[in-house]
C-alpha cells in the first residue's frame, strides 16, 4: 500500500512552509520550460512560415529576375533600372522543353483609391496563366482573358489584404477603383496566400493585365518589357538542365559576349525553400539542446535544494520512522515534493513562456506556433526531471538511520 | 510473575519479553558492549521506571524495545511477536500500532500545527484527514489543550508540548508507551503533571508504560522500578511506598 494521497498532502504543507525557497527551487525549472516553450513556439512559427511559403509558391518554380544579381540587390526587383527581359523573352522560354508554364511579371506601388479610402499597395502586371503557374486559385469572380491581355484592358484581380483595406467587407467583385486618374474594374478576388519567405504578404497585391500595367500605370520606356519571368518546370529533375538552357537562350538573345555579366538573375525558390527549411530544422534542433541543458540545470537546482532539505529535515525524518512512517513513506513524500516543485515550476514555466510568445508575436510580429504536444512534452519532462532528480535526495531520506535522525540537532 | 501490582498475571502475554540480549557498538576501538545480557520481562498494565546513571544502557535499550534498532544478540518479543524475524513493513506497523514515543526533547514537526501534529501517525495508517484531525482534536482536548490545536508548537510551553507529544502517541491506542526521559527537559511543577497524565493513562486506560527517568521523584510514579548499571540490570524490584517519604 502506498499512501499516495496523505504523502501529497505532506509534500504539499512542506513546500507551503519555505514558501520563498520552494519558489527560488522552481526558477531553474521556470526557466527551464519558459525557455522551451518560448524556443519551439518561434522555431515552429519560422518552419510554418517556410512550410507555407513552400505551399505557396507551389514546387519547382523557378524566378527569372530582370537585371543582374548585383543589380537586383536581394529581393528589391519592384524597384530600380530598366528591365532587361522582354515578353519575348518569356516567349522564348516558354518553347524550350520541360517547362510546364510561365508567366511575365510586371511590378510595382501605386496609390489605389475606392470611395474614400486610399492604399498603397503592389502590383503585379501578369499573363493570364500567372494563377496557374502560382497555383493561386480565385474565391470570387474570374480571371482576365487574353483578349485583355492583347487590349490592355482596365481589369483587376484583388489580393485579401489589399481588399480589406479598399473594400472594408464589401464584395470587391464588379467594383470600380481608381489608380490615378484611371478607373479598373475589379474581375476576381484571389485567395489568401500569405507570407512568402522574405516577409513580404503575398495578399497584398492587386494583378492587372501585363500591357495594362506596363502602358497604363508604369509607363515602361521599352515597350514590352518585364521585371520578372515566372516558370514551372515539369520535374524537379530537370531543375538544373532548365537553368542551364535558360541562361544560353538568355545571353544569347541579349547578345551577351563571352565574359560579360549576365542581365538577368535566376532563383530557383524549391532550391531556396529547401535551404530554408533545412536550417530552421538544425535552428531548431540547436535550440532544442540549449533549452534540455537549461531543463537539466533547473533538474539539478532541485535535487541541490533537496539535498539540503533532507540534511535540514533529518530530525522530522527520525520522528516519522519512530511513529510508523516506512522508508517507502519517506520516500515517497520527498520523491512527491520534487515532483510538486518540477510540476508548478513548469506550469509557471509554461505561462510564461507562452505568453512570451504571444507577447513577441504581438510586438515584433514574428510568426509563433503554440502546439499542444509542446506544452504535453515540456509537461511530461518536468514530472520526469522532478523523479529523475528528486529520487537520490528522496532515497537519502528514506535510507536514514532512525536513531541517528532523532540525535540530529 | 509478579506484576507491578503484586497480582498474578502469568496468564496474559507479556508485552515485553527479552531473554539474554547484548548490543556493541562498533567503534574505532573495536566492539563496544552497551548492553551485556538482559532480561526483562513486562506484562500489560504494568508501569516500569528504568534508571540508572549516564550510559549505563538505557537509551541503547529503549531504542531496542522502541524497535528502531536491533540488538546484536539475544531475542525479544514485543506482544508475542519475535521482533527479529519481522520485516521492516511488519516493524513499521508496530510502531505505529503497538508502540507510542515520548521524546525528551518532544520532537513535534515545528512546521505543523499541533492537530496535525498529533495526527501525524495516522497519516501512515492511511487515514483520511477530516477523521485524522477529528480524532487529533478529541486526544488534544483529552490532554487539556483543544483550544492550540491550530496552533504552531513553538507558540506552547514545553510541559504543553509534551502532553502534545504524548497525545500523539496515543492516538493508535497503544499497548504500550515508551518515553525517554519525558520530564528531562521539564521543572518539577510541570513533570508532576505530566507524570499525573501519564499514571492515569496506565491506571484507567491500562496502558503498559516503560519509562527512563535520572529522578526518584519521577521513578516514584512507576509501579516497578528496574536499574541499569554498565549494560546489565542491578535491580528489578516493585516500587516501595515509604521511599515516596524520603526527602
Ligand atoms: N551509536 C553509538 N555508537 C557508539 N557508542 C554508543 C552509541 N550510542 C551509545 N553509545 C554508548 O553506549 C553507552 C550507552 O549509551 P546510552 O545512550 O544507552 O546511555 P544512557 O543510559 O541512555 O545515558 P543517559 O542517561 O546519558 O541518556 C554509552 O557509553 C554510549 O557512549
Ligand atoms: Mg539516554
Amino acid at each position: 500500500m502506498t499512501l499516495f494521497p496523505g504523502m501529497f498532502h505532506e509534500a504539499w504543507i512542506a513546500m507551503g512552509a519555505n514558501r520563498l525557497r520552494t519558489t527560488l527551487t522552481m526558477l531553474g525549472m521556470i526557466i527551464g520550460v519558459a525557455s522551451v516553450v518560448l524556443m519551439v513556439s518561434v522555431v515552429q512559427g519560422a518552419q510554418s512560415t517556410v512550410q507555407e511559403s513552400i505551399n505557396s509558391l507551389g514546387n519547382n518554380t523557378l524566378v527569372i529576375l530582370s537585371g543582374s544579381a548585383m543589380m537586383t540587390g536581394g529581393v528589391r526587383t519592384d524597384t530600380g533600372s530598366a528591365p532587361t527581359l522582354t515578353m519575348a523573352d518569356a516567349e522564348a522560354i516558354g518553347e524550350l522543353s520541360g517547362i510546364a508554364a510561365y508567366a511575365p511579371i510586371h511590378m510595382g506601388m501605386a496609390q489605389l483609391v475606392y470611395g474614400s479610402l486610399n492604399w498603397n499597395g503592389r502590383i503585379f502586371g501578369a499573363t493570364p496563366g500567372y494563377l496557374d503557374v502560382r497555383f493561386w486559385p480565385l474565391v470570387a469572380g474570374e480571371n482576365f482573358t487574353e483578349s485583355d491581355l492583347r487590349s490592355a484592358t482596365r481589369v483587376a484581380l484583388i489580393g485579401q489584404t489589399t481588399a480589406e483595406n479598399l473594400f472594408a467587407g464589401e464584395d470587391p467583385v464588379g467594383k470600380t477603383l481608381r489608380i490615378g486618374q484611371a478607373p479598373f474594374q475589379i474581375l476576381g478576388v484571389l485567395d489568401r496566400k500569405g507570407q512568402s519567405f522574405d516577409g513580404n504578404d503575398q495578399d497584398d497585391v492587386l494583378i492587372v493585365p501585363l500591357t495594362t500595367a506596363q502602358r497604363q500605370i508604369f509607363g515602361t520606356p521599352f515597350q514590352g518589357s518585364v521585371r520578372a519571368i515566372l516558370v514551372r518546370i515539369e520535374r524537379a529533375e530537370l531543375m538544373p538542365q532548365i537553368q542551364t538552357a535558360i541562361v544560353d537562350l538568355l545571353r544569347q538573345r541579349h547578345r551577351l559576349r563571352e565574359g560579360q555579366e549576365n542581365d538577368f538573375s535566376l532563383r530557383d525558390l524549391a532550391a531556396i525553400a529547401q535551404f530554408a527549411t533545412e536550417t530552421t530544422r538544425t535552428l531548431s534542433m540547436l535550440l532544442g539542446a540549449i533549452a534540455s541543458v537549461s531543463l537539466i540545470v533547473g533538474g539539478i537546482g532541485i535535487m541541490n535544494i533537496m539535498l539540503v532539505s533532507v540534511t535540514e529535515r533529518t530530525r522530522e525524518i527520525g520522528i516519522r520512522l519512530a511513529i510508523g512512517a516506512r522508508k517507502i513513506d519517506v520516500l515517497t513524500q520527498f520523491l512527491m515534493e520534487a515532483i510538486l516543485i518540477s510540476i508548478a515550476g513548469c506550469v509557471i514555466g509554461l505561462t510564461l513562456g507562452i505568453g512570451g510568445s504571444i507577447l513577441l508575436h504581438l510586438s515584433v510580429e514574428i510568426p509563433i506556433v503554440i502546439s499542444g504536444s509542446s506544452v504535453i512534452v515540456a509537461f511530461f519532462v518536468a514530472a520526469a526531471t522532478g523523479i529523475f532528480f528528486g529520487f537520490y535526495p528522496a532515497r537519502k531520506a528514506a535510507r536514514l538511520d532512525p536513531i541517528e535522525a532523532l540525535r540530529y540537532q | 510473575m509478579l506484576g507491578g501490582d503484586g497480582k498474578i498475571i502469568a496468564r496474559d502475554t507479556p508485552v515485553i519479553a527479552i531473554r539474554n540480549l547484548y548490543k556493541d557498538y562498533p567503534t574505532p576501538a573495536g566492539a563496544f558492549p552497551a548492553l551485556k545480557g538482559i532480561s526483562l520481562t513486562v506484562y500489560p498494565g504494568e508501569f516500569v521506571a528504568v534508571m540508572g546513571p549516564s550510559g549505563s544502557g538505557k537509551s541503547t535499550f529503549m531504542n531496542i524495545l522502541g524497535c528502531l534498532d536491533h540488538p546484536t544478540y539475544g531475542d525479544y518479543e514485543l506482544n508475542g511477536k519475535l521482533v527479529s524475524s519481522l520485516d521492516e513493513e511488519a516493524t513499521a506497523r508496530l510502531r505505529r500500532r503497538t508502540l507510542g514515543f515520548v521524546f525528551q526533547g518532544f520532537n513535534l514537526l515545528p512546521r505543523m500545527t499541533l492537530e496535525d501534529n498529533v495526527a501525524l501517525p495516522l497519516v501512515y495508517s492511511g487515514v483520511p484527514r477530516e477523521r485524522r484531525l477529528a480524532k487529533a482534536r478529541r486526544l488534544l482536548e483529552k490532554v487539556g489543550l483543544a483550544r492550540y490545536a491550530k496552533s504552531l508548537p513553538s507558540r506552547i510551553s514545553g510541559g504543553q508540548q509534551q502532553r502534545v507529544a504524548i497525545a500523539r502517541a496515543l492516538i493508535n491506542r497503544p499497548k504500550l508507551i515508551l518515553a525517554d526521559e519525558p520530564t528531562g527537559n521539564l521543572d518539577s511543577r510541570t513533570s508532576e503533571k505530566i507524570m499525573a497524565l501519564f499514571t492515569k493513562l496506565n491506571r484507567r486506560k491500562g496502558i503498559t508504560i516503560v519509562l527512563v527517568t535520572h529522578e526518584t521523584d519521577i521513578a516514584l510514579h512507576a509501579r516497578r522500578q528496574v536499574r541499569f548499571l554498565d549494560g546489565v540490570i542491578v535491580q528489578d524490584a516493585p516500587t516501595r511506598k515509604e521511599e515516596g517519604t524520603q526527602p
